[in-house]
């Protein structure tokens, strides 16, 4: 048993190393010949070639015929994002408030708006550098419209670092929303279940 | 003022007596809430939020004095539960469009709500229906608005127009319950909130100078500037301190800087914002920013073509909206290579300057322009003074307004703005040409005669003479009246008429000659009948005097002389005087070159015409930066030179590398700025070293300021006779540009662009049966031009205005030097 005592003794140097059993390096030909056959050629080898034999025959194959065949992913996966629209009127969720743009740590967001025909905030662009964005899910946790969610498509390739993802992109097809294809989202950045217990009503003077 | 000692939560402070408990413990950096107060401004007692405890008695700390050995508590129980109350009721109804709201993230509603820690809400009333509207340059959304009243406040108190106001709200009056169950002081300022709203004076839309500081001042998003709005997030700007050059009054200002869209990442310039507790801007700092010179690649065969010209050149010619630097580079070529400096503008202000100096004994004027702020009794003359600084405007606004002051106002021209400031200001629409009667009559009457040189005391008698005028007066006189009336006589019994004599006091009307003293004087500046009625009424009560002098004077025909005049006006009365350099930097360039009055075969123009010209506004032959793309330092009214820096990038060629090909060294053009030291007046300082801000004290923290060097005077304090048939009858026009222009560069700026035309007063239009947009040829002595007829409601009088800020038009060729001319004016 170890005691504290010996965890006290900071000086580690009397006793405590020791030599670890190393054989010698090959030299010659030969020796370096041996080492290679020894370390290659074990019985386990054959163990393996056996399993693999075995499941072939069995045709009881479990491997994802990748990218034909994808795994369902969870709805809280943090994935590519998407750009929500609201249910049957199909108008953005976005207002451009720019919560993504500031809280996003990689600085990966921009956007830009303007005042538009009915004074309102409009966003005209949005882009996301998917090659800097890590995926963290804040963008979407900050969200106060539920506007910015993130989805199940988590394939990034591009011939570029900087591959940049814009608004129009993101955004759910408008066609989808009215006809109320798109259900609430349920997953990351939602709000949880319980809410409405632990919001503080508010008087009302109607 | 004495310096006492208070108390503010167990921490000893020293400040002066008087002073505000809330700006004294501003000035200590204790941090007391506070929504409504203006620094520079009347407490408006809206908010209520500032409370705090003085010697056991709770005041708001907005409009409470300090005295010795006060005893101070920023919080106690009764106190928070106030502010907490005054939050929630703040939060009422308050449109949750945080989202999307300019001001979110520098918002003192969003700010205060979470100071206070407002997690629920209490009250309740019905909303009322307040559509946004739109004031041009100026949004307005009601129901964001808190109601504190900056605006109104900062409008009448320091901008001098008081275009805003407040209305009623006409909503559901507050529940009677909540007059038992919430904090006094909450439901009082609930009370005031929930009766009013904010208006413009004229009707609909804003009539106004269209300065934008109510917008500066508004804590939330009521009051946005129409062009910035919702295209960028405050934390999305960076904030570049900088210096105004659009006048000498050299504000105080930030560029906030951005990306200029996602596709373009090169800065841009999105809003300018200022100190609004301690600088106020006028719509040009404000408005016209974006005024720079992009420039994709250093032109180097436009640069080559420039050296050749330079080494051709005998002459440079320039106006001051350069930078110290940039003068100085100037001065030093003239001493290497021997170039005329010509600059007229500038010249005429540096030789009024001297001629001053002969009596003055300073090198330039003494006082700066913050002296108006404190004085209470303001003249200016001389200036047309809410566009050639209207920094200048608001100094003497403030000073009528918060020291109790008094004002005259003598300009040829009548102004509607300067008459409406209040009625403690009084405009004289004097001749052009009779400034020095001006002069003689404030001498007159403000001078010692016996301490004047006996010449100008006996001068001054000339003008008056006792003359016997008859006055109506109304004396009450007894009149004995026989009335008749019934009695009854005892010895008869009967009734009978009997005349009974009744005398009673009647008013009535005297015509009486008294003996008067009679100044001419007042006659030739055209003062109004009530001129002297009315002075003795200003006059009382008042121990600081501030003179402004303005360009007017620096190219009169006269000008020496009334340089002269202003020296006797500063030495024998109490008046202190400011002169008001006409562009950005005049007083930096007089100050810095050694001018010439003649120009010599070949010229080099820097954003000014010549053979070879320099132009940052881009029109020239090769591009120089504007002034928001440039660093140095700038020279202001208030004798300071100020520092700017670069909000926007260059990549064209500067003056430097020019100066640097033609023999000097230096690796940037700021390394000129520790050289001004060589310049009698300024300081050897490192430009990397010179502040740019304001302390919470108010102090201004920014450059340095110019040492007012002493000059050896002769003694001699000689002044000439005025020339009273000199004065201008005639129709003539007046060099002078409408508000939000100063010069090309204003006028580049998007939100400000105006084609440059003839501005006349309505009352002038209708006597000349003229209309908005007909052409008219206006003809003087040294040419003629062709002008578009612009109604201004902001001038008065009979004489129109020929812009200059658009260089194109060179409209300065109509005038001789002085800014008045007659003219013929006829419609085409």
């Amino acid at each position: 048993m170890m005691s504290l005592k010996e965890f006290e003794n900071r000086n580690v140097s009397e006793g405590a190393y020791y030599k670890v059993d190393i054989p010698d390096y090959p030299e010659t030909g030969w020796e370096k010949a041996k080492q290679v056959f020894s370390r290659a050629i074990k019985g386990e080898l054959f163990v393996g070639l056996y399993i693999v034999m075995r499941e072939m025959i069995k045709f009881d194959i479990h491997t994802v015929q990748y990218p034909k065949e994808k795994l369902p992913i969870g709805p809280r996966y943090r994935a590519v994002h998407e750009m929500q629209r609201l249910w049957e009127s199909g108008t953005e969720r976005c207002i451009g408030c720019g919560l993504c743009e500031k809280i996003c740590i990689s600085d990966c967001i921009r956007m830009d708006t303007k005042i538009d025909e009915q004074s309102r905030k409009q966003v005209t662009e949005y882009t996301i550098n998917l090659g800097r964005c890590i995926f963290c899910g804040y963008c979407a946790e900050v969200c106060p419209e539920l506007a910015i969610v993130h989805g199940g498509r988590y394939e990034n390739t591009s011939e570029q670092r900087a591959h940049y993802i814009g608004y129009e992109d993101m955004l759910t097809p408008f066609d989808m929303a009215v006809k109320g294809q798109v259900a609430e989202y349920p997953g990351f950045g939602a709000i949880t279940p319980h809410e409405d217990e632990r919001v503080k009503s508010t008087p009302l003077a109607y | 003022m004495s310096e006492i000692t208070i108390t503010i939560d167990g921490r000893e402070i020293k400040t002066e007596e008087g002073e505000l408990i809330l700006n004294a413990a501003r000035a200590n950096d204790i941090f007391i809430p506070a929504i409504c107060y203006l620094t520079r401004c009347s407490p408006t007692l809206a908010c209520r939020i500032c409370l705090v405890e003085a010697d056991g008695k709770q005041v708001y700390a907005c409009n409470s004095k300090s005295k010795d050995g006060m005893q101070i508590t920023t919080s106690t129980e009764t106190i928070e539960a106030e502010r907490r109350a005054i939050m929630e009721v703040y939060d009422v109804n308050h449109p949750l469009e945080c989202g999307v709201c300019d001001q979110s993230g520098e918002c003192e509603l969003q700010n205060y709500t979470l100071e206070v820690g407002i997690d629920a809400q209490s009250y309740a009333i019905k909303d009322t229906f307040k559509p946004v509207q739109n004031w041009g340059l100026i949004n307005y959304d009601p129901a964001l608005c808190i109601m504190c009243e900056r605006c109104t406040t900062v409008c009448k108190d320091m901008i001098g127009d008081g275009a805003l106001s407040t209305k009623p709200r006409n909503g559901d009056t507050i529940d009677e319950t909540f007059k038992e169950s919430m904090p006094k002081d909450a439901y009082a300022m609930w009370n005031k909130l929930n009766k009013s709203l904010i208006q413009p004076n004229a009707g609909d839309t804003l009539d106004c100078t269209d300065c934008g500081e109510c917008t500066a001042v508004c804590p939330v998003g009521a009051l946005v500037s129409s062009d910035f709005q919702y295209t960028s997030n405050a934390w999305e700007l960076s904030q570049v301190p900088a210096t105004c050059s659009h006048c000498s009054a050299g504000c105080q200002i930030q560029y906030d800087v951005k990306h200029a869209t996602i596709d373009n990442p090169e800065p841009k310039i999105y809003r300018v914002k200022n100190e609004w507790n301690y600088v106020s801007l006028c719509g040009a700092g404000r408005y016209g920013y974006d005024f720079e010179n992009r420039v994709e690649a250093k032109d180097e065969a436009a640069f080559a073509n420039a050296i050749e010209a330079f080494e051709k050149a005998d002459t440079i010619t320039f106006d001051s909206q350069i930078t110290n630097e940039e003068a100085l580079i100037l001065q030093k070529l003239k001493e290497s290579r021997g170039y005329r400096l010509i600059n007229d503008e500038a010249r005429k202000f540096a030789e009024f300057m001297k001629a001053y100096s002969a009596i003055s004994g300073t090198a330039t004027y003494k006082t700066p322009l913050k002296a108006v702020n404190g004085a209470n009794f303001v003249i200016s003359v001389g200036s047309s003074i809410k566009t050639d600084n209207p920094n200048a405007r608001f100094a003497m606004n403030n000073a009528m307004i918060m020291n109790k002051g008094a004002a005259l106002y003598f300009h040829p021209v009548a102004d509607p703005v300067v008459d409406d400031m209040g009625k403690n200001i009084l405009s004289v629409n004097h001749a052009p040409m009779q400034e020095e009667a001006v002069m003689y009559l404030i001498l007159d009457l403000f001078s010692k005669k016996e301490a004047l040189p006996a010449d100008v005391a006996e001068y001054l008698t000339s003008f008056h003479s006792m003359k016997t005028i008859t006055v109506t007066e109304t004396i009450k006189e007894k009149v004995v009246e026989i009335v008749k009336e019934m009695k009854v006589n005892e010895e008869t019994g009967e009734e009978e008429e009997v005349e009974v004599e009744k005398s009673k006091m009647v008013p009535k009307k005297v015509d009486k000659d008294v003996e008067v003293d009679e100044n001419r004087l007042l006659e030739i500046v055209n003062a109004p009948k009530t001129f002297e009625t009315a002075m003795e009424k200003m006059l009382a009560k008042k121990d600081r005097f501030a003179l402004m002098v303005g360009p007017d004077f620096y190219s009169h025909p006269n000008a020496a002389n009334l340089a002269r005049l202003v020296a006797l006006v500063e030495k024998y009365t109490d008046f202190s005087v400011t002169m008001i350099p006409e562009k950005g930097n005049t007083l930096g360039v007089a100050m810095i070159c050694d001018l010439d009055t003649e120009a010599g075969s070949s010229t080099i123009g820097y954003n000014v015409k010549g053979d070879f010209t320099l132009s940052a506004t881009g029109n020239g032959d090769l591009d120089m930066p504007a002034m928001n793309q440039q660093e140095g330092t700038l020279t202001s009214i208030q004798l300071r030179v100020n520092p700017t820096n670069a909000a926007l990038g260059y990549k064209g060629y500067e003056l430097n590398d020019i100066a640097n090909a033609l023999g000097l060294n230096a690796k940037l053009t700021v390394d000129y700025t520790v050289k001004l030291g060589e310049i009698d007046g300024f300081k050897s300082e490192n430009f990397d070293d010179l502040p740019n801000h304001y302390t919470n004290k108010g102090e201004e923290m920014r450059g340095y300021e110019l040492t007012v060097n002493e000059v050896v005077t002769s003694g001699d304090e000689s002044v000439a006779p005025f020339d009273e048939a000199a004065a201008m009858d005639e129709a003539m026009v007046y060099r002078g540009n409408p508000t939000l222009q100063f010069n090309d560069f204003t006028n580049k700026s998007h939100q400000l662009n105006e084609t440059a035309a003839l501005y006349v007063s309505s009352d002038y239009a209708i006597a000349n049966e003229l209309s908005e947009g007909d052409t008219v040829l206006v003809e003087t002595t040294k040419g003629s031009m062709e002008f578009n007829v612009k109604i201004d409601s902001k001038i008065g009088g009979d004489i129109p205005f020929v812009p200059s800020f658009d260089s194109n038009l060179n409209s300065e060729a109509l005038f001789n030097d002085y800014r008045f001319s007659n003219a013929t004016i006829k419609k085409v």
